[in-house]
């Protein structure tokens, strides 16, 4: 129970009037952060770095803790109300989301995106007290056949998302699996798919692609339609959760950290693929499948849960190993350096004052997060209220102005413009937008892990299946492929029980 | 154009034109050797290394009132190189500096950009530092021999990873020791981790035969026993890192990863010395010395000419390198 006693310890100095101011500057700034599109919590803690150099360091890393949090918070502000995820960690948040503030329920939707940050954060870091040393030693251990087992079970998932035309779900796919090639290949350095520009050498930003599909495929599709249906503007209910929707919420809520927490500590680079396995997650376990794709309130709460998991893990193997597994803290990690601090192995026994601060200062944050944003959702949600020509130009505008945040490049709004009117082709011709978006997200990192496996066995196939877990990982997709096999044969058995659905 | 008229006015604005800039410009900065409006560009995102190498030169020169304000800018993509074309776009231009490395080198190559560092007009080396060759603490291998023995016998049974991508300077470290020892640079596995995390993971839980890496991610886990140091690629060893050199044990190797300023070409001499001047006053100042020691940099600093060899046979030697592995 030593950790509970520095905990304490922690919180006496979290708690300081001074070191309270520097984490309320750090989460609004991060809130609002999160809110602009395209500017990221990592972009943010570096540009504050050459500030904050003047303070001592405990100040200065409550101050980018708060930022961190504050960003997962706000990133799913616009992702709900606009369609335009300010950042990767809420990309699919955008999929439910959107459709709830469409048809009125924004601010349950914006309520249910806080309290989940809210509740997978204070688990998240509950977790990082309790259980640091222990998951930062099963991180180390594992490796790229662990990382592709698990991309399979993703894909397999992905089956789950295609919507009602198979054919059209993998059309989807694909198209999103394409765009995830461009770049220059990680491991050998070949160019592929950039047609000699430079400018393509980097891939295309997941950002670009999320808001280029949803938001300027959206808008574009109603100015296609905005003629032909009168412009009614957006219905603004009731403003609160109902207990109706708690009841769905509470469930999702919980098991968000139970995926994001894992992740954010493995280093397998950062929020996205969690929060689309705790999508699908969601989506399998949820009675009410009809409403997915047209705002259900769980794939809200669940992957908001998660993304602030995540970010708790990423500070686990940051503090204890030194390890940044997300561009936010290998800023982080640089700004410990320039304080001569350096994280790793000793960090907890060198500088315990400092960590156990930080770590009581991101309770305190998460409170203040709560009552910040939580009464701001009913007023954000009036933002619908604005007549739809100028709702939709004002999106555009948050689009465009994120787009070419991301990287200060023009020709990253040529892409985002383009990958709109496939947006809009997509949605003129039914495909789904949700397998592309995950096509991008998944391929890369999919083909990266394989591809290493394969590299580190030599060439060998055994080099896939040669972990534990990966083994076990394959074992719970082999389960997943043959259940409806196997449900038959229980049936058939006589006095077998009736299971329960549980993978 | 026959009207003698429009020849007259064409050639009048013409002169105009090259004309009234200079005359202009040779007022006030003649007594100052200041640049004002001087932009530093960082072709990497916020918090990279030559992000923290030029915010950091920036905010000393100022302190130190060297120079006016700096405005540090990000142009990140591919590599370094799209701020490579940019830089190199903007000829002549003495308000503008580009912070570089060796990692743009590789990169002007593997990215097949269509300009090149040899384009710019080098103005200082500042900092380097040496990579490091790491195993974990349960790796069979105690020393570097034992090591370079069992990669040359087995080279697919022994993957090397390495925090940067292919043309990077953790690949191009064990590359030239490959060849060093007589193993061909293709037959060498080298396994690419996206940045120092996800390869000191890897090392840690024994994913790769052996690591490369920039000295500073790795020290802390050799302070706690996590990880072995078996060799530096520098010609001296490093203070404070119990691990000989690579030749030491005769494998002719010298590495570093050095970080640097480049300039746009073109640029008139006066302009040319004013910043090489700046740099020197710079790296003469007390705050920069505390700047090397605080980030684990050493001190490399060259300018101008010397600098703009060192250019060249570095150009010359990753060009090796890469030809043999068919990336340039």
């Amino acid at each position: 129970m030593d950790s509970i006693s520095l905990l304490l310890d922690g919180f006496a100095t979290a708690l300081t009037p001074q070191h309270l101011l520097f984490a309320a500057v750090g989460v609004v700034l991060g809130t609002a952060i999160g809110v602009l599109p395209g500017i990221g919590p990592a972009m943010a803690v570096a540009l504050l770095l050459p500030v904050t150099y003047g303070l001592e360091p405990t100040a200065a890393f409550i101050m980018f803790a708060g930022i961190y949090y504050g960003g997962m918070f706000g990133g799913s502000t616009t992702s709900i109300l606009l369609n335009t995820p300010g950042e990767s960690a809420s990309v699919v948040t955008a999929m439910e989301g959107y459709p709830m503030a469409k048809s009125g329920r924004g601010s349950q939707a914006l309520a249910a995106a806080a309290i989940g940050n809210f509740i997978g954060g204070m688990l998240g870091t509950i977790a990082l007290v309790l259980l640091a040393p222990v998951v930062a030693a099963l991180a180390v251990d594992i490796g790229a056949p662990d990382y592709f087992a698990i991309m399979v079970l993703a894909f397999i998932a992905v089956t789950s998302v295609l919507g009602r035309s198979r054919i059209r779900g993998f059309a989807s796919l694909l198209i999103g699996l394409s765009i995830g090639l461009i770049g220059l290949d990680q491991l050998t350095g070949q160019a592929r798919l950039t047609f000699g520009s430079l400018h393509l050498a980097d891939g295309i930003d997941i950002v670009i692609v999320a808001v280029g599909l949803f938001a300027v495929g959206e808008s574009l599709w109603v100015a296609a339609h905005l003629r032909h249906k009168p412009a009614k503007p957006v219905p603004v209910g009731r403003p609160w959760l109902g207990r109706a929707d708690l009841r769905r919420t509470w469930r999702p809520w919980l098991r968000g950290p139970a995926i994001g927490f894992p992740f954010g500590a493995i280093p397998a680079g950062g929020a996205e693929v969690p929060t689309f396995l705790s999508y699908v997650t969601e989506k399998r376990f949820s009675r009410r499948k009809d409403e997915w794709g047209k705002g259900a309130i769980e794939g809200v709460a669940g992957p908001e849960s998660t993304a602030s998991a995540s970010a708790a893990g990423t500070l686990v193997t940051m503090l204890t190993l030194g390890l940044p597994t997300t561009a936010v803290a290998a800023v982080m990690l640089a700004a410990f350096q320039q304080y001569g601090i350096q994280p790793g192995p000793l960090l907890f026994e060198r500088e315990s004052a400092l960590v156990w601060g930080l770590i009581a200062s991101l309770f305190v944050g998460l409170v203040l997060l709560l009552l910040i944003n939580l009464p701001m959702a009913p007023l954000w949600a009036k933002l619908l209220r604005v007549p739809r020509p100028y709702l939709y130009a004002g999106i555009l505008f948050f689009a465009s102005v994120g787009a070419y945040a991301v990287g200060g490049e023009v020709i990253d709004l040529l892409l985002l413009f383009l990958i709109g009117v496939l947006g809009f082709a997509m949605r003129r011709y039914g495909l789904p937008v949700l397998p592309a978006i995950i096509g991008v997200i998944l391929g890369p990192a999919a083909e990266l892990q394989m591809r290493r496996a394969l590299q580190l066995s030599d060439g060998s196939l055994v080099g896939l299946v040669n972990s534990p877990m990966a083994v076990v990982v394959y074992l719970i997709v082999a389960v997943i492929l043959t259940w409806p096999l196997l449900r038959r044969l229980l049936r058939r058995a006589p006095a077998e029980p009736r299971e329960h659905t549980g993978v | 154009m026959r009207n003698p008229k429009t020849w007259l006015s064409v050639l009048a604005a013409a002169l105009l034109v090259l004309l009234v800039p200079p005359l202009a410009s040779s007022g006030g900065d003649e007594a100052d050797s200041r640049i004002r409006g001087l932009r530093f560009m960082v072709p990497n995102t916020p918090g990279g290394g030559y992000d923290i190498t030029a915010r950091t030169a920036a905010k000393t020169i100022e302190d130190n009132d060297i120079n006016g304000a700096i405005e540090v800018f990000n142009l990140p993509g591919a590599g370094g190189t799209v701020g490579l074309g940019r830089l190199v776009n903007e000829r002549g231009n003495g308000r503008l500096a580009m912070s570089m490395g060796l990692g743009v080198v590789g990169s002007v190559y593997t990215n097949s950009a269509p300009s090149s560092l040899q384009d710019t007009t080098p103005i200082a080396r500042l900092t380097e530092e040496a990579d490091i060759i790491v195993v974990g603490k349960d790796s069979p291998y105690q020393d570097i021999n034992q090591l370079l023995d069992a990669w040359k016998a087995d080279p697919g049974g022994v993957p090397v990873g390495g925090g940067s991508s292919p043309g990077g300077p953790d690949h191009l470290a064990p590359m030239l020791t490959a060849k060093a020892i007589g193993l061909s640079p293709k037959r060498v596995r080298y396994v690419s981790y996206d940045g120092g995390g996800e390869l000191m993971a890897a090392v840690l839980g024994g994913k790769v035969g052996f690591g490369v890496s920039g000295i500073g991610e790795t020290r802390d886990q050799i302070d706690a026993g996590e990880l072995r140091a078996l060799a530096v690629t520098s010609p001296e060893r490093v203070p404070g890192i119990d691990a000989p050199t690579l030749q030491e044990s005769d494998v002719d190797v010298s590495f570093t990863n050095w970080r640097g300023v480049v300039a746009p070409p073109g640029l008139a001499d006066r302009d040319r010395e004013k910043l090489i001047t700046m740099f020197s006053r710079l790296h003469d100042t007390e705050q920069w010395r505390d700047a090397l020691r605080r980030n684990g940099w050493s001190d490399a600093f060259a300018t101008g000419d010397e600098f703009a060899g060192f250019l060249k046979s570095e150009n010359d030697r990753v060009v090796s390198v890469l030809k043999e592995l068919g990336l340039a």
